[in-house]
């Protein structure tokens, strides 16, 4: 009987694909997460570009924020450029972050 | 200071590459054993979604301690403190009924479709009367084809207990589906 048991649990337990929309929902939250680490960093690297002891190392510092802002390579596939006010320090970051995804994809490539 | 930062772009973005293999790889684990867990299927995607945030949350920390062992149990282990979370919050009980005919196997003709659809709903409901860890244990042998060790490690329980567990299970639903049966 055991035996039997055991096909039956086989036949009514069967592995449940998950809806498409879920994998949708999935990855956009995925990339929030990914987009507060990657705005840490920007900020990180905007406060230490305002110290003259850092301006030596500027392309260290748009790798990295490159790295973060590029995020998950499955979140990146869908996710969508987010346009903002491009003025005053937001105009920098979005500068420093386009040279990071020049970067990045050059790297890859 | 450029070989830190280097290091760290480095870290990163193989971090979120091991990430996404381990989602891609397990998306249809963490949402079966959800779906098996609460019995239906806006739960089981809000557990699926809360399981891989937290994840990737503390992925860094569990990629460093698994000490190259998969890490599918840890993530059935979330799943599973999330569910455990899930009825404590809303005081609910544990469901498997499965309304839904996807996961009943196609059938070869009418009365075997009858047959088999019958079997397999008596053995759901068997399953949703276990004890809550033989029936993880079952969910995570049967929908995900975990083996013992993995079990073990997704319980945090010893091999030899898990071996013991699955078991004990199977000879539980064997006596009600017996007992159902004579009736």
């Amino acid at each position: 009987m055991s035996d039997r048991v055991e096909q039956l649990l086989r036949s009514a337990l069967v592995p449940v694909e998950p809806p498409e929309a879920l994998s949708d929902r999935l990855e956009r939250g995925l990339s929030e997460l990914t987009e507060v680490a990657a705005a840490e960093l920007a900020d990180w690297e905007l406060s230490a570009m305002r110290d003259p002891r850092n301006w030596g190392r500027p392309i260290a510092a748009v790798v990295v924020g490159g790295a973060a802002a590029g995020g998950l390579v499955l979140v990146r596939a869908r996710q969508q450029q987010k346009k903002r006010n491009t003025t005053g320090l937001q105009a920098l970051e979005k500068s420093i972050r386009g040279v990071a995804e020049d970067i990045e994809k050059r790297l890859r490539g | 200071m450029e070989a830190t930062a280097d290091k760290e772009r480095l870290d990163k973005e193989r971090l979120d590459r091991d990430f996404t293999e381990l989602y891609r790889a397990h998306l249809r684990d963490v949402y079966s054993y959800s779906y098996y867990r609460v019995g239906n299927h806006h739960d089981a995607e809000d557990l699926t979604e809360q399981t891989f945030l937290q994840a990737y949350r503390h992925f860094e920390r569990a990629q460093r301690e698994s000490d190259g062992r998969p890490l599918r149990p840890w993530l059935i282990r979330i799943a599973h403190n999330l569910a455990a979370n899930f009825y404590r919050d809303r005081s609910r009980r544990p469901v498997t009924q499965l309304d839904d005919a996807s996961v009943l196997h196609e059938p070869h003709g009418t009365e075997q479709l009858v047959e088999e659809r019958e079997e397999v709903k008596e053995v759901l409901e068997g399953v949703s009367k276990l004890p809550e860890d033989r029936r993880e244990a079952l969910i995570m042998r049967f929908a995900l084809g975990m083996d013992n060790r993995e079990i073990a490690r997704a319980l945090g329980r010893s091999e030899g207990a898990t071996k013991v567990l699955i078991h004990r299970a199977i000879k539980q639903l064997e006596g009600s589906l017996e007992g159902e049966s004579d009736e």
